[in-house]
């Protein structure tokens, strides 16, 4: 297996623990001709977004980009339903010619006559940018007349990353901050940034801190409300999940507003716990808030930790491959999946920055395969060389690792509970413990002659 | 209701497509690429283009999805991305060792103006492509036409690269089986080999995205037409395309290029369009149609007549891709149904909707049909009269849901159900399955909805 070449310009993308000197090259475009599992600047737009229920999404470009969107994300709403609607321009040829701006507006009226949403965004698309459509000016001329925000999304597909695109979504965002009344706001609150509600993780989150007492503005943007956004400037605390979705709003946040952020993980109960207590530290000056979180922590870890061990006893020992979107996400992954008793033998992210890497590298055990924006091949034969038993990954990963005759996680869109919180480590060990012990794993000609 | 934004009042929309029914070009260019042997598709766009398209390919057939991409930044976009394509061609060969490579425009690179074939040429000048390999393309902007149409791009892509013309004819018949899935391919082929036929299809994406478990990871599956017989194809005797939209181009672009005589027929969904279909392959090749085949048509003539009295009049609700529905609608009215509400995505043109009225005239006082549409615009005639069964891909679940109508996923995507990648709808024996699928439907509801007094063992 080991025959599969690396391209030359990606071995410093890939890194083995206790080998050679660390250096790993990251942040990159990635080549040309590889297949890379990464998306693009309006991928990322649209997945920061979309979760806004109330809010009108309108894909200003040709179809495919509008279909490819429409509804593939499980981020649950208690009430609105608008975002799961797919509404396009669906560019035409003559468009392309001749400017899609009269299009543009002419869709814009007719949807917010029909749905009067609170806001609407309008993502622009590769050929937007290309044809150069005033998507700001015509956004403008809207909101004038329908009098509500009507925010362009500066997403074209070239240019950029993903990142790039929760930049544009957050630059979107951040018009909208500011623009509500904050005055029933209590001193001890809170946004929870990068929580999109897959699988109704930011409820469980949400309830948590309700219960240590702390006031939650807002969500941006899982089961997001237009109107909380608008007074999200009214809170006293950030907390960030998802560092490379959102650190850019929390950043603007903290610049125009001073509002202070911090970071947190809601995956693994150990990883929950710290966001839970460091959101009591930060308002330490409330003198009940420490007991509360202490006794909410106390009793959660309590209600899992018994099924959690009962699990353990099956998954100890086994090994673990973890690609997925961001680099913060792989480090509670490893220690959830150390909770489990489980081994990561691969890690690699999509989007690490170089501090990721290094973090990456601290805490994985030697002998560990670090990848950067990995393909098919190298994670094929990453899995086997190290004798994986579950990869977690997203939706083109799947496949691969059954057919490879590994069990799998989703931990991305496609995760149908919730995997946050002390309820979603108990979910997420359920789901491990489902796949890696299936017995279907038997049947797989490669292990039946080894 | 998660649709509940779906109002019954029709109006007027100029400028707006609500819940498409189609996607864009390339990712029909994909899938036809994907059943070549050993063909990585490449798309020469930005990344989320074909980050899209995998992940959907991915969702559908629940298989590994190759391709690759030139990975367009701002400065490809300003000044051309051929540097990408040249070097994207230099990787893929390197690393990835495809026997092809096949490459599908975006509207990104098709509005810059890339000259694919200029490119092409290029880096075979450059030596880029080793001996014996190969790259073709075809042009697939995503503001024209629709996923059916990228798909007969890149067929007729096939026969325009590699059918080599070559007389005398052999006996081969080449079979072009349109935008449908892995296991209908398998189908058409064991039909014509039942008759004796021994043929070349293209595209042919069995056992690429329906293979099986392995325990090993392969970039280019077993399957795929070979370029060996994609050249081949040309000295055929005859082409059979099945489905005017998705496979016509490429049969008759093999008619004009290598004088193989082409008959265009629609896809062999149902009973009369398998019948047609039968017939053209016995008629071409000179052969008797065996038993075999009849007792397949006899049983599912046999089937329909044992349950046609829960068939009769039924009203249903089409979605999906155009040469589908021609076929399917015809097969319904067989069944003494009635199709009265038809939409498609894809823009087929006037010819192929008076097609689809002439299939259906008669049938009901009020037909609908959109081509092209959109499933709101599906979903508000529903409102305004509701129908007794639904068909379409997956995104219908939400219309059968809200409004509490039986529904039968086919059709392109299907992203939560299987059986799709494995067992045909095409042939006597797909129409069995579907005849199955439509039956279970009907009764399951009837059975819901049925007092406990009239609740009766035996239908």
């Amino acid at each position: 297996m080991s025959s599969i070449p690396i391209l030359k310009q990606r071995e410093k993308q890939i890194h083995e623990t206790g080998s050679a000197p660390f250096e790993m090259t990251c942040d990159k475009q990635s080549l040309a001709g590889s297949v890379s599992q990464r998306a693009c600047v309006f991928c990322g737009s649209r997945v920061v977004l979309y979760p806004i229920a109330d809010a009108l999404h309108l894909v200003h470009g040709p179809i495919g980009c509008a279909a490819y969107t429409w509804d593939i994300r499980g981020a649950l709403s208690s009430e609105a339903q608008l975002h799961r609607m797919s509404f396009s321009t669906d560019l035409q040829e003559k468009e392309v010619i001749f400017g899609g701006e009269k299009k543009l507006y002419r869709a814009l009226v007719e949807l917010i006559d029909a749905y009067n949403p609170k806001a609407a965004f309008v993502y622009s698309t590769c050929i937007v940018g290309i044809i150069g459509d005033d998507v700001a000016a015509v956004c403008r001329r809207a909101s004038r007349e329908k009098a509500i925000p009507v925010l362009p999304v500066h997403s074209e597909g070239f240019k950029g990353t993903k990142k790039d695109g929760y930049k544009a979504a957050c630059d979107a965002l951040f018009q909208l901050v500011g623009t509500g009344d904050t005055r029933d706001i209590a001193p001890v609150s809170i946004n929870i940034l990068g929580e999109f509600n897959i699988g109704g993780e930011a409820w469980l989150i949400r309830d948590y801190y309700q219960r240590m007492g702390v006031q939650v503005v807002s969500v941006l943007t899982g089961d997001g409300r237009v109107e909380d956004i608008r007074r999200a400037h009214g809170a006293t605390l950030n907390v960030v999940q998802c560092s490379g979705a959102m650190t850019f709003l929390a950043e603007m946040m903290k610049e125009k507003y001073g509002i202070p952020y911090i970071r947190a993980s809601y995956f693994g109960i150990e990883d929950m716990a710290k966001a839970l207590y460091d959101v009591a530290a930060h308002f330490s000056s409330d003198p009940f808030i420490q007991q509360k979180t202490e006794k909410l922590v106390r009793e959660q870890v309590n209600a899992v930790l018994p099924e959690l061990r009962r699990l353990r006893a099956d998954l100890e020992g086994k090994r673990a491959a973890v690609y997925v979107g961001g680099a913060f996400k792989v480090f509670s992954l490893i220690k959830a999946l150390r909770q489990l008793g489980m081994r990561v033998v691969v890690a690699g992210s999509q989007t690490g920055n170089a501090d990721d890497y290094a973090t990456l590298r601290d805490l994985c055990d030697t002998g560990t395969v670090i990848l950067d924006d990995a393909n098919p091949l190298e994670l094929s034969r990453f899995v086997i060389e190290k004798k994986a038993d579950l990869f977690i990954g997203g939706v083109k990963e799947r496949p691969i690792a059954y057919k490879l005759g590994v069990g799998f996680c989703d931990h991305n869109h496609e995760r149908k509970t919730p995997l946050a919180g002390f309820e979603g480590m108990l979910h997420f060990a359920r789901e491990v413990h489902t796949t890696v012990t299936s017995p279907v794993w038997q049947f797989v000609p490669f292990r039946s002659k080894t | 209701m998660l649709l509940r934004h779906t109002t019954s009042e029709i109006k007027d929309r100029s400028a707006l497509m609500v819940n498409p029914a189609k996607t864009c070009q390339p990712i029909g260019a994909m899938y036809a690429a994907l059943g070549v042997h050993g063909c990585l598709p490449h798309s020469h766009g930005s990344q989320g283009c074909y980050a899209y398209h995998r992940s959907t390919l991915t969702r559908h057939f629940k298989e590994p999805v190759m391709a690759a991409t030139s990975a367009f930044t701002e400065g490809a976009s300003v000044f051309g991305g051929q540097a990408n394509l040249l070097q994207a061609i230099d990787n893929i060969f390197t690393v990835y060792e495809p026997e092809v490579i096949a490459v599908h425009t975006t509207c990104l690179s098709e509005t810059i103006g890339d000259d694919i074939p200029q490119i092409v040429n290029k880096a075979k000048a450059e030596g880029r492509i080793p001996e014996g390999k190969y790259v073709f393309h075809a042009n697939t902007p995503s503001y024209v036409g629709s996923h059916v149409t990228g798909f007969s791009s890149m067929t007729k892509a096939m026969v325009d690269y590699f059918a080599e013309s070559a007389a005398p004819k052999s006996k081969l018949v080449n079979l072009i089986p349109g935008f449908v899935e892995p296991a209908d391919m398998s189908e058409v082929r064991r039909i014509a080999s039942e008759l004796g036929i021994a043929s070349i299809m293209f595209p042919d994406t069995a056992r690429v995205l329906n293979g099986p478990m392995t325990g090993k990871y392969k970039m280019f599956p077993e399957g795929g037409v070979t370029i060996e017989q994609l050249k081949q194809s040309g000295g055929s005797m005859g082409t059979i395309a099945l489905g005017a939209i998705a496979s016509a181009p490429a049969g008759l672009a093999m008619d004009a290029k290598c004088k193989v005589p082409c008959q265009v027929l629609n896809l062999p969904i149902g009973l009369h369009d398998t019948d047609l279909f039968v017939d053209t392959l016995r008629r071409m090749a000179g052969v008797n149609v065996p038993e075999s085949i009849d007792l397949e048509r006899g049983q599912l003539v046999d089937a329909i007549s044992d349950w046609h009295s829960y068939l009769y009049g039924k009203r249903v609700g089409l979605v999906g891709d155009p040469d589908q529905l021609l076929a399917l609608a015809r097969f319904l009215t067989a069944l003494d149904m009635k199709p009265v509400y038809v939409v498609t995505g894809s823009p087929a043109g006037k010819k192929y909707e008076e097609a689809l009225r002439e299939t259906l005239s008669g049938v009901a006082d009020e037909i609908h049909i959109a081509v092209p549409g959109d499933m709101f615009l599906f979903h508000q005639w529903i409102k305004n009269q509701s129908v007794d069964l639904l068909m379409g891909n997956t995104y219908v679940k939400y219309i059968a849901r809200d409004e509490d109508i039986p529904y039968v996923r086919f059709g392109f995507p299907i992203l939560d159900r299987m059986g799709h990648s494995y067992f045909p709808s095409v042939g006597y024996r797909g129409a069995l399955r579907l005849l199955e699928k439509v039956l279970d439907a009907l009764l399951d509801r009837k059975e819901r909805d049925s007092t406990d007094v009239n609740f009766e063992l035996v239908l």
